[in-house]
This record gives structure tokens, sequence and C-alpha cells, in this order.
């Protein structure tokens, strides 16, 4: 049993090699874009610190295909010109195989023309607003179906929430993303007058005003609740102006796209707890790999650092590429993005992540309570969601259609049959 | 080693003494979770009711703590023997399982065979419904308390008898005063009595609670409906409908109609292409060339010989609608049945909603004058060094998120949160003061006859702070905590309230416009630094010594925005970004005010911060905007106003 | 005319001929054109840097020569790229769209193909219908009449305004910067039309143009950008070494004496200003197809800080100083902020320079105003052996001949 064991494994791996010899040059060059100063360093810095730890430990496993990773650093700066710059060097001057990287939507929309013009591979970690779909770029973060839509229909079901107050700061994914939720509640029987939506700037932090507006939407007697699309630095304020204005999460619940630990740090939870978030993952969650992953994490980066949502999506990504690499047996994109289509792996959260022809993951949707400690209760956890690139609530995307691995085209129209376009709208 | 083996020991020691106790009897309460064992496993709001009222009913005095354990998380279910548990936390991931029944320690068991209830806060606010009736009559108060929140959270006509009949005994005045209160909204909501909801509604009518509006606007919820015929007299009619008037527009009156099937809908134009599409036949649709149906009214023409060989539904024209409409009648119908409560309702209501109104117009006022505070304390410091010695720092805005950072790091080290405020204070001062002097010493005097060079070189120490900053804290926002006392609002009204954070905002503004104009007027410093700005040869002749004068002015301003940052930091955030948010603003105040006086800049301050809440009043759902169509505004002013709201007259004003 | 002009400034000739040995050496070293030593991401690059100089030339004359210390030239600079993008997106949305929408079994009507283009455009801010400032994005000619216009019509109401009620100085520069703040706040906010922070994307793609490789684009608008710059800076020679720029010179050292003189000080400056909105705008219309994406985060106040900033660095009150300061610091910030320069291992802590550069950047601006007034164009006279003449006090303005410390005080 142990001979042919062992039989076999020698042969798998001396076909690995074979194919390697013949696949890339080694060593296999990983591209990590990230902004590593300005305003997004805050999130991304720990994704490529993230990224580098994935690295070490699959070079520790013996690389892929008998390669050693190098893993290929640059600093888009929070520049959204400078991250299709930086992608084309990527591409064209260390002709790295694969890219991590990206987390605001602007960012991928400068990116997008350069991967596709120069075929290129994209692994993009951040939950979004999907309306997309791009030949050379796998989303593991989530699309709205696989956190907005789950989350209203836990505010709708679960916590009897009859009034909308959709909190956001204006751009793109607060934008989009109300879109479909307004589109969704009007379909759910909810009237137009029973949703507020609300857009502020980055960093915002005078929210008196705001929070009066959602108390009082309270008038009619209907349970209000607040979804917020609200982002970063801003929500420091927001969360504080809640906890003053003394609104208890029994009275008025929170649900929060873009909060997670990371951000929780910054703040004191004791006058959050009971609100809520929703993700795909929590540090909280338990399972054996997940233990091991924070272990990993803390012994590199420090004791009080937390994991997040967008650092799975990248463990998730990268532990699939690598897969999918040894099973086309080359690091070459197209062979690749062909053998993509089916993985699965285990998400750290329980059950497995499957990788659909339409570019997104299959993931369970996660809703977590504040907790004192800034972690997350985890109180809802769903089945895996397949992620669906065009969203079914808005009349024009709910007849589009992604499937890349049958259809061949990221923009399908069911009604007519025809492949809108080849390459994705930026 | 040893551990673990022990560990498998308790556990297969645990798991018998499980297997015993299934064997035997289980307890009654036992019983009646496991009749809903799938409802509370699975823990939806949807599906749980069943299960809350079978506990209730069930009569058992276990019932009130099984609520109360299920409610806070403690309730876990046992994998291997099926069973309910209270469980509480021994050490690692051991856990000590306590029988509902018998209230009895009956083993330990492993996290893995575990499974933790977690009501979701829907169902806990069931769950809370349902332990009121245990609540009310409940000797200790805060529980008497807790039983009316859970009221108030979810009203319900069951409860209405039980609270009435606890009021006669209750002896805490507050909550007398509460369940009077509650009693009344119940009545509103669920009596069968309509004079007495009369009355319930007109002894709450003037009151501004969010409450009262929550139990009256849903007896006024009306419905527009269509009638074919005349309007049933036994319907509570608010009003009658005339399509295309009163905003009821035609089209919504014949959606309406299409909504309750009595009309055809209206086709669209997509619906026409798609039937079009679907009715090709040899290169033609009805008679005309595919090639020329890129035209509307070639379009219209072939669906027009669709629909007469009936092919598609036809058009509905615009006679069609008016004759539909004309067939019917429309008013708005009350879902409420009495017309005396929807009467009183709605009067009510309208004496409400003027208070609501005034109150709310107050509630903004204040949300003004604090956001203006916030201004005027961020551009106190540059009221000094920018108003009074004309000199452009654009490091203001760092010397804020120095401030800032000075309080996080003192919380660092000191834990309460009072003591630690306290000392911040003064040492962002001090730290700032320093920072303010070494750049004054080091860049800025060398720079007095220069401005734009100036302009440009505090630049450089802008984003040489801010990166600094980054470097040493980090991009991450970090917390800086507000003392227990400063925590929540004062509230005046229901509408009204102002959050105490602020309000110590707007005393520290005030508090830095008496400092400002004492040592400017009453010390000498002040004098010296007045003779100074106003002609530093002079001021030099009379033995004062202009360099030492610019330094610590210069200094004292930038300390007073260390002192800012720590008050901005409190209420918003603290990161390395934190100064420049503000520091724009911060000219903008002086400069619309009035340069060289605090009074200006305090006028300056007050303007911005109410003329932004009020385009924030005005649109609402945009706050963006009012922001760029505030600067906007204040571009335009100065264009009139160039030395801006108060402006100094004679010598002082220079040139 | 035009020779002896060129006789007189033998600085231009000699810019330009160097602009133009670098175009060449450049164009032959480029991937695009197979020799591949200079990849098609650094052709950019440095096509994009051209259209930068070409804004810090626009600067330096209404800086460095008539003293108004504008802080929203980069701002005119992004409203010229908004309006091409405009044009480049529509056209190439509407390509696209029209080869969909062909395929259909119903021949499209004119109204679907806007809505199909406007969905396509807008469908990713949550909107569909074409706002009002796209009304005349499909058509070329207008989009690039607008690149100038549209900048020149804003800097001519602002300066109207600021101009006529005698704002002067650092006033101005903090008017002008609220003027760049509401601009980006504008352009931020989804309702400006302008597709909020996202901004215009995929500008690099040119709309009939699917066919030709980016390095030849690059190559294209690398040209594109070096015939701006130079004519750009032709004409801004003209302007400075003709009477007009006497005037503005005068301007800039004592506003009051030129008035007195009988000029219209204000039209002047106005015109000044507005001009170089427009050269701005041009610039920025080179650019952003070059960078790809066009969004409100460019037109953000500290653009034109930096813009300012590149100037005072160069060398205030020379023409090829500003190209000089543009050049540099925009090249070694994108050496620094790319991650290639290694790491310094004090021992006792590594200075990371992705962390590091900033602080170096934001100290030399502080060290070029204290001690180097001239900036690297101050080496130009080092090596010309050109002395300032020796009067009491330091420069107060750029050039010879300029108000001088002492002079100021009394």
């Amino acid at each position: 049993m142990n001979f042919l064991k062992t039989t076999m494994l020698t042969t798998v791996a001396a076909a690995a090699v074979a194919t390697a010899a013949n696949a890339a040059d080694c060593p296999i060059k990983v591209g990590i874009l990230h902004s590593l100063s300005g305003t997004m360093a805050i999130s991304e810095t720990t994704l490529k610190d993230t990224m580098l730890m994935l690295v070490d430990e699959q070079n520790a496993k013996g690389g892929v295909l008998g390669c050693e990773l190098e893993a290929v650093v640059v600093d888009p700066a929070s520049d959204w010109p400078l991250f299709a710059e930086k992608a084309r060097e990527l591409l064209t001057v260390h002709e790295v195989d694969v890219i991590f990287g990206n987390w605001t939507s602007v960012s991928r929309k400068s990116v997008l023309p350069v991967i596709e013009e120069l075929n290129g591979l994209l692994f993009y970690p951040v939950q979004y607003e999907g309306e997309e779909s791009s030949k050379n770029v796998f989303y593991t973060g989530a699309a709205p179906n696989q956190q907005a839509i789950p989350a209203t229909d836990y505010f709708l079901d679960e916590l009897g929430v009859e009034k909308f107050a959709l909190l956001g700061t204006d751009y793109v994914y607060p934008r989009t993303t109300n879109n479909i939720l307004e589109s969704y509640l009007k379909g759910k029987g909810i009237a137009a007058q029973d949703i507020f939506v609300n857009y502020t700037p980055f960093g915002h932090s005078d929210w008196s005003k705001i929070v009066a507006d959602v108390v009082a939407m309270g008038a009619d007697g209907k349970k209000v609740g607040v979804i917020s699309t609200i982002n970063g630095d801003a929500n420091i304020g927001f969360y504080k102006e809640l906890a003053a204005a003394g609104i208890s999460a029994d009275d008025i619940p929170v649900v929060a796209f873009s909060v997670g630990e990371e951000e929780l740090s910054g703040l004191d939870t004791s006058n959050l707890v009971g609100h809520l978030a929703a993700w795909n993952y929590f540090q909280s969650a338990e399972s054996e790999a997940n233990t091991a992953f924070i272990e990993a994490w803390k012994a590199r980066m420090g004791e009080d650092r937390v994991t997040n949502d967008p650092m799975e999506a990248h463990f998730i990504g990268f532990n699939m590429w690598v897969n999918a690499a040894e099973a086309a047996g080359s690091t070459d994109v197209d062979a690749v993005r062909d053998a993509m289509y089916g993985q699965e792996f285990p998400n750290l959260t329980g059950g497995t992540a499957v990788m659909l022809p339409n570019h997104h993951l299959a993931k369970p949707v996660l809703i977590g309570e504040i907790q004192e400690d800034g972690q997350f209760d985890i109180i809802s956890q769903t089945e895996e969601v397949p992620g669906d690139a065009w969203t079914d609530f808005l009349a024009e995307s709910a007849v589009l259609k992604s499937d890349w691995k049958d259809l061949g085209c990221g923009m399908y129209n069911t009604e007519t049959n025809s492949c809108v376009q080849l390459k994705s709208n930026y | 080693m040893r551990t673990h083996v022990l560990a498998a020991l308790m556990f297969l020691v645990s798991a018998v003494v499980t297997f015993a106790q299934t064997d035997s009897a289980v307890g009654p309460m036992q019983v009646v979770l496991q009749d809903h064992k799938e409802a509370i496993l699975e823990s939806s709001r949807r599906t749980i009711g069943p299960a809350i009222d079978a506990v209730v009913a069930s009569k058992l005095q276990q019932a009130r703590g099984v609520l109360n354990t299920w409610q806070g998380k403690d309730m876990w279910y046992h994998q291997p023997s099926g069973l309910f548990y209270q469980a509480q936390k021994v050490e690692g991931r051991t856990y000590r399982l306590i029988d509902f029944d018998t209230g009895e320690i009956v083993g330990e068991a492993d996290k893995s065979d575990l499974k933790q209830i977690k009501p979701n806060s829907g169902i806990r606010a069931m769950i809370a419904t349902a332990l009121v009736r245990f609540q009310l009559e409940d000797p200790d108060p805060s529980m008497r308390a807790k039983g009316l929140t859970g009221i108030e959270r979810a009203p319900n006509a069951s409860l209405l008898e039980p609270l009435v009949a606890s009021i006669e005994s209750e002896t805490d005045p507050d909550l007398r005063a509460r369940k009077t209160r509650l009693a009344i909204l119940l009545t509103i909501s669920f009596s069968d009595d309509d004079p007495a909801r009369v009355a319930a509604i007109e002894e709450v009518s003037g009151d501004l609670g969010v409450d009262i509006r929550g139990t009256l606007n849903p007896l006024v919820t009306k419905e527009t409906r269509a009638f074919q015929g005349d309007i049933p007299d036994e319907l509570n009619v608010a009003q009658t409908r005339v399509p295309g008037r009163d905003g009821f527009t035609r089209a919504a009156a014949y959606q309406l109609l299409v909504d309750a099937e009595q009309a055809p809908a209206l086709i669209t134009d997509d619906q026409v292409r798609l039937s079009l599409a679907e009715h090709i036949d040899g290169g033609q649709v009805g008679g005309v060339p595919i090639a020329r149906l890129g035209d509307t009214e070639a379009r219209s023409r072939a669906y027009a010989a669709l629909a007469a060989a009936g092919k598609v539904p036809p058009l509905v024209s615009e006679a069609d609608i008016d004759r539909t409409l004309q067939s019917f009648r429309f008013a708005d119908v009350y879902a409420e049945t009495s017309p005396a409560v929807t009467q009183a309702a709605e009067a009510a209501l309208v004496r409400i909603a003027t208070r609501v109104f005034f109150s709310q117009t107050a509630d903004l006022a204040l949300d003004a004058l604090s956001l203006a505070s916030i201004y005027f304390l961020a551009a106190i410091g540059l009221a000094i060094t920018f108003g009074v010695m004309g000199v452009i720092n654009m490091a203001h805005g760092e010397f804020i998120m120095m401030g800032a950072y000075t309080g996080y790091v003192v919380q660092q080290f000191i834990p309460n949160h009072t003591v630690s405020i306290l000392v911040a204070v003064p040492l962002a001062f001090v730290v700032t003061f320093a920072a303010g002097v070494a750049l004054e010493r080091l860049v800025i005097r060398w720079l007095y006859n220069r401005p734009l060079e100036t302009l440009l070189a505090t630049f450089g120490i802008s984003i040489a702070l801010q990166q600094l900053a980054k470097n040493i804290f980090g991009t991450q926002a970090r917390p800086l905590t507000a003392p227990g006392w400063l925590d929540g609002a004062l509230v005046l009204n229901p509408v009204i309230s102002i959050s105490y954070i602020r309000i110590a905002i707007f005393v520290l503004a005030l508090i830095f416009l008496g400092v400002f104009l004492y040592i400017m007027k009453r010390t000498r410093l002040g004098l010296e630094t007045r003779a100074v700005t106003q002609n530093p040869r002079m001021a030099g002749a009379m033995g004062i010594n202009p360099g030492r004068v610019n330094m610590l002015t210069f200094g004292l301003g930038s300390g007073i925005a260390g002192i800012a940052g720590v008050a901005i930091g409190l209420f918003a955030k603290v990161t390395s970004e934190l100064g420049s948010d503000y520091i724009v603003q911060s000219f903008m105040t002086v400069v619309v005010g009035g340069v060289g006086n605090i009074w200006g800049t305090l006028a300056g301050a007050t303007m911005i911060g109410f003329l932004q809440k009020g385009i924030e009043w005005m649109n609402p759902s945009n706050t963006l905007a009012a922001q760029t169509y505030m600067i906007i505004f204040i571009i335009v002013f100065i264009q009139f106003r160039p030395r801006g709201i108060i402006t100094l007259r004679g010598r002082a004003a220079g040139d | 005319m035009q020779k002896s002009f060129v006789m007189r400034n033998p600085s231009t000739l000699v810019f330009l001929a160097a602009l133009a040995m670098f175009t060449i050496l450049v164009t032959v070293l480029a991937e695009g054109s197979g020799a591949g030593v200079i990849s098609t991401s650094f052709v950019k690059t440095l096509g994009k840097t051209l259209c930068l100089a070409l804004a810090a030339v626009a600067m330096d004359l209404v800086w460095g020569y008539a003293g108004i210390l504008s802080l929203g030239h980069f701002a005119f600079f992004g409203l010229g790229g908004y309006m091409i993008g405009m044009w480049l997106m529509y056209e190439r949305t509407r390509g696209i769209v029209e080869a969909s929408l062909a395929e259909a079994q119903i021949p499209p009507t004119a109204q679907e193909v806007v809505d199909a283009i406007g969905n396509q455009i807008f469908g990713v801010v949550g909107s569909s219908e074409f706002p009002i400032v796209w009304s005349f994005s499909d058509s070329l000619a207008i989009q690039l009449a607008l690149v100038v216009l549209v900048p020149g019509a804003l800097a001519a109401v602002f300066g109207w305004l600021a101009f006529r009620s005698r704002v002067t100085g650092v006033y101005l520069s903090i008017l002008t910067q609220a003027m760049t703040l509401a601009l980006a706040l504008h352009l931020f906010q989804n309702d400006s039309g302008l597709r909020g922070n996202n901004g215009l994307s995929g500008l690099q793609n040119l709309p009939g143009m699917t066919h030709v490789p980016q390095a030849t684009i690059s190559i294209w608008f690398f040209w594109g950008s070096a015939l701006a710059l130079g004519l750009g800076y032709l004409f801004a020679s003209w302007i400075v070494f003709g009477k007009f720029g006497s005037v503005i010179r005068g301007i800039r050292d004592d506003e009051a004496r030129v008035r007195f003189l009988g000029y219209p000080v204000e039209t002047y400056k106005l015109f000044l200003f507005t001009v170089t909105a427009m050269i701005a705008g041009i610039a920025g219309a080179l650019y952003y197809p070059q960078a790809g994406i066009v969004n409100p985060a460019e037109v953000a106040p500290i653009a034109s800080i930096y813009l300012a900033v590149w100037v005072a660095i160069g060398g205030r009150g020379r023409l090829y100083g500003a190209v000089i300061g543009a050049i540099f610091v925009s090249l070694v910030s994108s050496w620094f902020t790319g991650g290639q320069v290694p790491d310094v291992n004090l021992g006792f802590y590594t200075i990371k320079w992705v962390d590091w550069w900033l602080i170096v950047l934001g100290l030399s601006f502080v060290a070029v105003t204290l001690f180097a007034p001239k900036g690297i164009g101050g080496l130009v006279d080092l090596w010309a052996d050109r002395k300032s003449p020796d009067r009491h006090g330091a420069d107060l303005g750029p050039s010879e001949g300029s108000l001088q410390e002492k002079e100021a005080v009394e």
C-alpha cells in the first residue's frame, strides 16, 4: 500500500518536473500590485504581507511546478493611473505570470485595459459592486449577491426591518450596491419613500445630522435598519455618533459591508456591540484551517494583528492558482485559466470554495455581530452562494450572463443570445 | 501527553454521564425543547415563534430561566445526546453542562460536541417579548424596566392587559410613568374601544416622541384604490381622487388599474422590439422589411400590422386610457376602519408636525453651531499665525494631527480616560508649541518677506510630517476614546439632542476665544505681538525683540492647534490625514471672517457652519454637494467682500 | 522678426534642439519601433512627463513671470483630460455597442444606440442617462475645442472675479486652492455626470484603432506630447521675451507702479491666467490618454501644489527651469515609489524609500526655498558664470532685476 503510494507520488512528481521543464523559466514570478503608500496603504499593505506569507509558505512546500516562486512587489501609491502603469510594468518588464492586487474599484478599472491588452491574469480579492466580467480577472471577493443581498434578506426576514437607510461613501461601490439594493427592496414590496439614500465624502466626520435623520425615520412606526457602505475612516465618526446618540443595535441595527476586524481596531467597540457586518470570512470563524492561518499570520506579523476577508480571498485565490498551474502543467495564462474552472479549495470558514466559469467563487455568506473585543460573533452562515457577475435585480443586467468556459463571453445577452462585448467595460 | 489522556478520559466520562441522563427520564422542559428541536437549531425568526410560545405555554417555573439563558446565547446543543443544556466554559475547550429542569451540573463536554445556539437580535427581541409577562411584576426595578423595553420594541395586543394590571402596584415613579405611557400607546394601537382610543390619542397629541408618531402614523396610512361604480359606504375614505389633479397623475391612476388587473398593461418600446423579433417572417415583420425597423415610426407601423392580425396585443392609446379611467372612481382609503380614530390621529399628527418642525430647526441650528465651533477650533491657531502674523502655515493641519496623536500616545500610557485627557491637553500644547517654535526659528523667519515661498516651504513640511506620522503610527486610524462622562447626548426633547462631546468642543472653543482675547488685549506678549505686526522696526526701536515675539506668537498659535487636535480626535478619528481635512476650510474660515481679527474668524466659522448645515438640509441625500456649494459660495462671497466679514479700519488694516 | 527673436534667445533654440534630439532618441530605442530598449510603459511615462513639463511651463508663466501663485492649474490640466476623455469613451463605447446591436434581429433605432451607450458608460456608476455635459461627446471637433475652451472659460470667469476685486498674493493662492477643491469635490459626486470617483477610464484604447498595438500608440502620443511641449515652449518664450513679458514682470515686482504707468494690470493678468489655463488643458488632454484614466483625485488641490513645487525646484522665472523641474521631480518620484531603489540599512533601522521618499521630497522643498531660490536652473547660471547684480538683501523674485528684500521692507 505504502509502496504503491510512494511510486504514484514519485511518478506524479516526475511528471510535474518534466512539464515544468518545458513550461516556464524558473523562478515563476508573482506580481503584487497593492498600494504601499497613500490613502489605500491602510488596507492594501496587509494584503501585500499576506501574499508574501503565502509565497514563502508555498516555497517552503517546494514551490510550483518544481520552480521557486518569486514575489515582485510594486507600489502604485494609491494613484489610480499609476496602477495601469505598474501593471504594464509587471507584465512587460518583470514578465510576471500572475498578478495579485488592487483594492478599490477605480484601481481595478484602471488596470483592466492593460491586462486585457497584454493577456495578464489578475486575482482581485475585495468585495465589489459586480457589473463586470473580464476574461483576465478572477474575482475572489464577494459580488453583491454574496454580501449585500443576503444581508438585506437577513434584515427583512430575521430582524423585521421595514424601512431602510442606505448610507454610503460617494463612489462606485456604494452607488452600484445601493442601486441594486433599492431595486431589490422595491421588488420585496418596500415603498420608495421607505428607502433613504445618502452619500458622504471620503473621510466624512460630521455625522450628527445624518444620524438624526435616520432616527427620525422611525416616526411612522416601522422598524428602521441601516445598510452601510461607508468606507474607511469615515466609519469611525459614524459609529461614534451612533454611540453618542444612544442608538442600540436592537432599535436600529446597522449592517456594514466595509467594516471588518481591521477597521474596528481603530475604535472602542463597547458601544457598538450588536451591530452587524456581512462578509465571507471572519477571524472568529471556527475551523482548523483558520486557526493555522491566524497562527501563521500572527507569528509573522505580531500578536496584535487581525485577519480579514480580503486576506482569505487571497488565500483561496493563491492556492487555486497554484493548483491550477500544477494541473495545467504550465503558468501560461490561457492554460491556467482553463484549469481554474471548477477548482475547489477549502475556505477558512469550513466548506469549499469553487471557481465558477464566470470567474467568481461560490462562498458562504456570514453575518457577524460586533463584540466588545473588536471581533465578530458569527450568528448566521449560509450555504455556499455562487457569485453572480451581473445582478438579477437591475433590468439592464438581469439579461446578461458571464460564462467564459462554454460561451467564452463575459457579457452575454441571454435575450438576444449574443455576446455584447469580449472586453470588459471600464 | 498526560493532559490529553485526562481530557479524553473526562470526555468519555461526560459522554457516559449524559447518556445515563438520556436513559433516565428527561425533564419536562427538555421535552418541550425537544419538541421544537429543529426550529431552535435553525434559529430563524420566521420559524422560531412556536418554540418560544411552547416554552411560555408550558407554564413551568423553569421557563423564565430557559428564555434568559437562550437570550444570553448560553444555551448549547449537545450533539451526541441531542439534548439542550445551559453551558459554562470551564477552561480551554471544555464546557460544563447544566440541566434546565434540575439546575444541576450533569457533566462536562468538549466544544467539538457542542453547538452554541445563537439567537439573532430578531429572535432575542421575541424572547424579550415573551419574558415581559414574567418581568412586569418582578421585585427588581431593573427587570421591570427591561420588560418595558421589551414592550416598546415589539408592542403586542396581548401585553396590554398585563401592563395595565401592573400599573396599580408599581412603586417606582419613573417606571410608573413609563408604564402609563406605554399603556396609552398600546390602547391606541390595539384597543377595541374606539372612544378610549380617541381619548388616548388626544392625551398624547403634542408629544414629540418618535414612539408616539410611530403609533399614530400607522393609523392614518391610506391606500389609493379604484372602484368600479360607487365607493362602498363602509370604507373609511380619506378623500376621493381625480386622475390628473393634485399630483395624482393619469399614468399613476392607470398603473393602479393595471396592477389590479382591471386594465391592459401599457406596452413598452422594449416589448414592441421583442414582439417584432418574435414575428419575423421571411425578412419582414408585419409587411415592413427588417432593415427598415431601425426607426420608431416603421416599428409602430409593423406592430400595428401585427396587432391587426391578432398576433400581438394592441397598443394602448391615450384615448383608451381616458376611456378606462372614466369608468372608475378613485379614493384614498384608510386601513383603520374607525373614522373617529383616524380624524383624531390626523389632528394630533398635525399638531405634532408643527412642533417637530420647530424642534428640527432648533436641532439643525445646534448641529450648525457645533460644526461652527469645530471649524473655529481648527482655525483659531491659524487666526494667530496667519491672521495676526500674516504667515501662511500649510503645516497647521499637521500640528492639529500632532495634537491628536499626542492624545493617543498618552492614552497608551494612562488607561484612565479622564486623567489621560487632562494630561494630554497640556502635553499636546507643549509638543506643538515646541514644534511651532522650531518651525519658526528654522524656516519661517527667513521667509517673512516672501509669503508665497513660505506657503511652499510649509507645504513641504506638511507632507514630510504626514508621512512621518504614517511611518510611526501606521496608516490605520488610531483610537482616541473620550472619557465616560462625555459619552451620550444631552436630550432636550426627543428631536433636539446634542452629544456631550460636541458641547465640550463648543465650550473649549469659547475658552480659546477668551484666552485669545486675554492674551492679545491684556498681556505684554499680546501688546508686543500687535506692535511687531504693525511695525517691526518701530517695535524694535522701543526695545521689543521682534524675533522673540514672533517665535512666541507662532508657538502659541501652533500650541492651540495641538489642543484643538485632541478635541477633534475625540470626536472624529486620529489618522495622519486628519490635518489635511481641515486645512483648506480653516484658511477659508480666517479669510472669510476677515484677517487679523478674532471676531472675524468667529463670524467666518459661524457662517460656514450654518451655511453647510443649511445646504445639507436642503439636499439631505448628498453631503458632498453641500461642501461643494459652500466653497463656491465662499469664493463668490470673497469677490464682494475681499477683506472678509469683519474688516479692520485705519492703520491697523495695513496694506 | 522670427530670426531675431531666436537669435536673442539662444536658450529657446537650445531647448528645442534638445527636445528634438530626445524625441528621436526615444523613438529609435522604443519597443514600438522594434529596438525594444525602452519598454512601452516607459515610453508612456516619458510622454506623460513631457505633458507635465508643458503644464509646468504654463505654471512658470503665471507664477515665475507674473507672480500669481495659482494653485489651480492642475485643475485645468485635469479638465482638459476630462474633455478629451468624454469623446474617447463615447466613441469607443459606440463602436462596441454598434457591433453588438448589429447582431440583434431588429436593427436598433438611433435612440436605442444612444441609450445602450449611456448604459455601458454609466452602468458602472448606477445610472444610464446621458447627463447634459455629455451633449457634444459624439463630436471630436467640439470636444477638442472644449479642451481649451472649458479650462479657458473657467479661468476667465474666476480670474475676472478675483482680479477685479484686487485679490492678490497669498489670498489669491488660497482662493485658487478653494476653486480647485470645489471642482474636485464636484467631480467626486456622481451627480456631476462624469462618473464620480471612477472618472473616465480606458482612455488608452483609441476608438477605431483597436488593431494598432499600444507600443505604436504610445510613440504617437510621445510625439504629440513633444510637439505640444515644443510649441508651448516657443509660445511661452515669445510671450515673455517680448513687450508683454516686460509688463507682466513689472506687475510681478510692483503691481501698483505698473498700474500708475497706465497699464490695465487686470487685463494683462486675466489674459495670462486664461491662456496658461488653456495650455494646461492641452497638456492634460495629451496626458490622460497615455495614463488611461482621469478621475477627481487627479484634480485634488495637492496636485496643483506639486506643480508649483516642480517649478520652484526647477527654477522659477526661466522656462527651461520649469521643464527641468517637472521632468526631474516626477521621474525621481516614480523611481523612488517604484520600489526599485535599494533600502538603506543603518544597522538599527532600515530606510525603506517607499516610506521615506515623501519626507525627503518635503524637506527638499524647504531646502530649495531657503538655500537655492533659483532651483536647479541656478546651476546654469553657475556654469554660464552669470552673476546677479550685487544689491542689498536677498532676491524676492526669481530673476534679475526683481524687487529686493530691503526694498520691499521700506
